[in-house]
């Protein structure tokens, strides 16, 4: 059975190589190629999943060791890979989900010209994903980790014809390269401390450690996901990455790749277990992030800025989950989980209306889209319901249980945390309907203008929303169900707990509240979400141009002045720094070596001067010379 | 005879070819003055060897001739054609080599 699981990542890979090579002549096929191998990778982890469910509890964890990749003494690296209920969970969302976007692809990117290279750049990222989950060590993760941070950057500058998505592709590479730092160092700490980087080593050995060293490698490890997950400080290339094709959103920057961070902090679950100053620190960054990311997606008018507030704002759910330790894990992958249904779900739908609308991005130009949009309506509905926490409905079980968890870390720091968690879900409630409201109710807004978002399609007519076809409603509306039934089939029996608990370890904790008041406590925050978007958006007319707003409302469109602030700080300091260095180098530097330069120059051009070519003046130096000479000799003599 | 004498006659005579060695231009002249510096030379060595009583000195003289006739088949090759090429032998207008 284990030898199947490096074929898992081998048919997208395959689907990479041979989509990217094929040239021309598989325009016609390669979109049909690229979906059908990442449905075969979801077919061989449905049955590695069905033999894994055969096995027991503690004999669930299959290991494929294919060579060692870095044989150095002392040094060893192997292309070892580690399937476990955690990865498990992984491959199956990735793959399933993938192949689900890859299908909707197949409708969305009908008309565009280079279709088999999207297809190509969505296996290898495939690949490079599963790469990352399946890995027995931080090296190999480490690989799997640029791998999608290539994949990503190459979705979203796809058109780079589009100067923004270029400079969103460079965006997001750069600040991933901040992340990436952070693993590369955690990576070599561990090195360093327990002298290897395999998981299993690395988590037996952590006992040995100093608390110190283990809080410097978690820290290092945070940043890291804080990077590829979004979360601040490094959150400021989420919302422009979304220049790229919508299946890219919703696939690797609402569903899978953004939430490693996450799969990295649950994963190394051992190493912040021993390391409390760092969890606390973790689930500081998870807090703020959930804050930020909901204020920001309140004001947004692109519905895909909206959804990326959103899916930051649910990854700090996470990342908060995931720092509350063996409490909170098992809740922050389940989550996850739900969160990659209905928040791909979600995007599936705001490209189905962007389809619909001349890939008009702006909300305010919608209104009233559901009787034309009737199974994305429907589906996006769902999602909605989920994502706020609807009762019954994936989202409801897996953020309520992340509340509860916060409120059971107990103390200050529990009171403070699950009152965060709880003022996000209300501000959840509110974003998320004041899109569904002005998106699919009211009055239709959209006018015959030329849509500025540069795309071929907007070439002056009014927009004729039209249902999307059935490549693209048929995976929301499997999406859909995964909102709708995921969370309560994870829930009844624990199942989800049972299934992760061998891995990530769990304890109750002692909540201060009941769960039933948590649960009432988040009920009543969703009433007044929702009461108040509807008053603000369902009640009045909604005008097509954007209102001046109170100063949060400007901050919050202006991403709380997230690249302000990095313009100010890192990009003028950096400007300052350069400068001055440059400065030093120009007049200290450069000063030492010409000033050198010259002096050499000037005294050699002096000395030329006794080369005058007369043979007489050298027969002077010369007699003058000799004459010197005797005489020293002759006066030491006399001495 | 005082030997003493034949090296101030070998000094004096020293003197006088350096000297001209220095002024004058013509490289013939220039040359003969050379000739009478060597010839200064192994007239002290003999004076040295006969004050000393041993033979060292006349030998060296005799090595002072030989490539002192070496030399001066070589060197009155190089003024030959240095006066053919310039029509003139004197030494400073030959200062080409020089930056």
């Amino acid at each position: 059975m284990e030898n199947l699981i490096a074929l898992l990542i081998a048919a997208p890979l395959l689907g990479a190589v041979v989509l990217l090579c094929g040239g021309r002549r598989l325009d016609k096929t390669g979109h049909w190629l690229g979906t059908l191998l990442a449905a075969v990778s979801f077919g061989i982890g449905v049955v590695l999943f069905a033999d894994m469910l055969g096995r027991g509890a503690d004999d669930r964890t299959l290991t494929q060791n294919l060579y060692t990749w870095i044989p150095v003494e002392g040094f060893q690296a192997d292309m070892a890979f580690q399937l476990d209920q955690l990865s498990m969970t992984f491959v199956l969302l990735i793959s399933g989900v993938g192949t689900l976007i890859h299908v909707y692809s197949i409708g969305y990117m009908e008309h565009d010209e280079r279709r088999r290279r999207f297809f190509g750049y969505l296996n290898l990222f495939v690949a490079a994903m599963l790469l990352l989950v399946l890995a027995d060590n931080y090296l190999l993760l480490y690989f799997g980790w640029e791998g999608v941070g290539l994949a990503s950057y190459l979705l979203i500058g796809f058109w780079q014809h589009k100067p923004s998505a270029a400079t969103a592709a460079k965006k997001a590479f750069l600040v991933n390269r901040v992340g990436d730092m952070g693993l590369s160092i955690a990576i070599m700490l561990m090195f360093t401390t327990f002298g290897t980087f395999a998981f299993g080593p690395v988590f037996g050995a952590v006992g040995e450690a100093s608390e110190g060293k283990l809080t410097a490698i978690g820290l290092m490890l945070l940043l890291a996901a804080c990077g590829k997950s979004a979360q601040v400080p490094l959150q400021s290339w989420l919302g422009d990455a979304m220049e790229g094709p919508t299946p890219v959103s919703a696939l690797i920057h609402a569903a899978t790749m953004v939430t490693a961070g996450v799969y990295l902090i649950v994963r190394s679950a051992a190493v912040f277990n021993g390391a409390p100053d760092a969890q606390l620190v973790v689930t500081v960054v998870g807090a703020v992030t959930l804050l930020f990311g909901a204020i920001v997606g309140c004001a947004k008018d692109d519905i895909k800025k909206a959804l990326a507030g959103s899916t930051m704002s649910q990854i700090g759910y996470m990342i908060l989950a995931a720092g509350l330790g063996p409490i909170g894990y098992v809740f922050a992958i389940m989550h996850l989980v739900t969160h990659g249904f209905f928040k791909a779900g979600l995007f599936l739908g705001a490209g189905s209306v962007m389809h619909g609308m001349n890939d008009e991005v702006d909300m305010r130009k919608y209104g009233g889209l559901r009787k034309y949009m009737p199974v994305t309506f429907v589906t996006f509905g769902l999602g909605y319901l989920a994502i706020i926490g609807f009762p019954g409905l994936s989202g409801f079980f897996s953020k309520d249980m992340i509340i509860e968890a916060a409120f059971a870390k107990g103390g200050t720091e529990g009171w403070i945390l699950g009152g965060v968690t709880l003022l996000g879900a209300g501000i959840t409630a509110f974003y998320m309907t004041r899109v569904m409201l002005l998106t699919f109710f009211g009055e239709k807004r959209w006018q015959p203008t030329a849509s500025d978002s540069g795309s071929a399609a907007g070439s002056g007519h009014e927009p004729h929303p039209h249902e999307s076809p059935k490549s693209m409603t048929v995976p929301m509306v499997i999406l859909a169900f995964g909102s709708v039934f995921a969370g309560a089939f994870f829930e009844i029996g624990e199942r989800f707990l049972k299934w992760l608990e061998p891995v990530t370890g769990y304890s109750h904790g002692n909540p201060p509240v009941s769960a039933m008041t948590v649960t009432a406590a988040t009920m009543v925050m969703l009433l007044v979400g929702v009461g108040i978007a509807w008053a603000m958006y369902g009640k009045r007319p909604v005008p097509v141009v954007a209102p001046r707003g109170s100063f949060l409302t400007r901050a919050a469109r202006r991403d709380l002045y997230q690249d302000d602030f990095n313009h100010v700080v890192l990009v003028r300091g950096g400007e300052h720094l350069t400068r001055s260095l440059v400065y030093v180098d120009h007049s200290l530097v450069d000063g030492v070596v010409n000033g050198t330069a010259a002096s050499v120059g000037g005294l050699s051009g002096r000395l030329r001067k006794l080369q005058n070519g007369y043979a007489r003046s050298y027969a002077v130096s010369m007699f003058g010379g000799t004459a010197i000479l005797i005489a020293a000799t002759l006066l030491m003599r006399a001495v | 005879m005082n030997p003493v004498n034949y090296l101030y006659l070998a000094a004096l005579l020293f003197t006088i070819g350096a000297t001209g060695v220095l002024i004058r231009k013509n490289a013939i002249v220039l040359f003969m003055c050379v000739e009478l510096m060597l010839n200064a030379c192994n007239l002290a060595f003999v004076a040295f060897s006969r004050m000393h009583g041993n033979l060292d000195g006349q030998i060296i003289a005799f090595f002072t001739m030989v490539v002192a006739a070496a030399e001066v088949v070589v060197g009155l090759a190089i003024i030959v054609s240095l006066f053919r090429t310039r029509h003139s032998a004197s030494v400073d207008d030959a200062s080409l080599m020089k930056l």
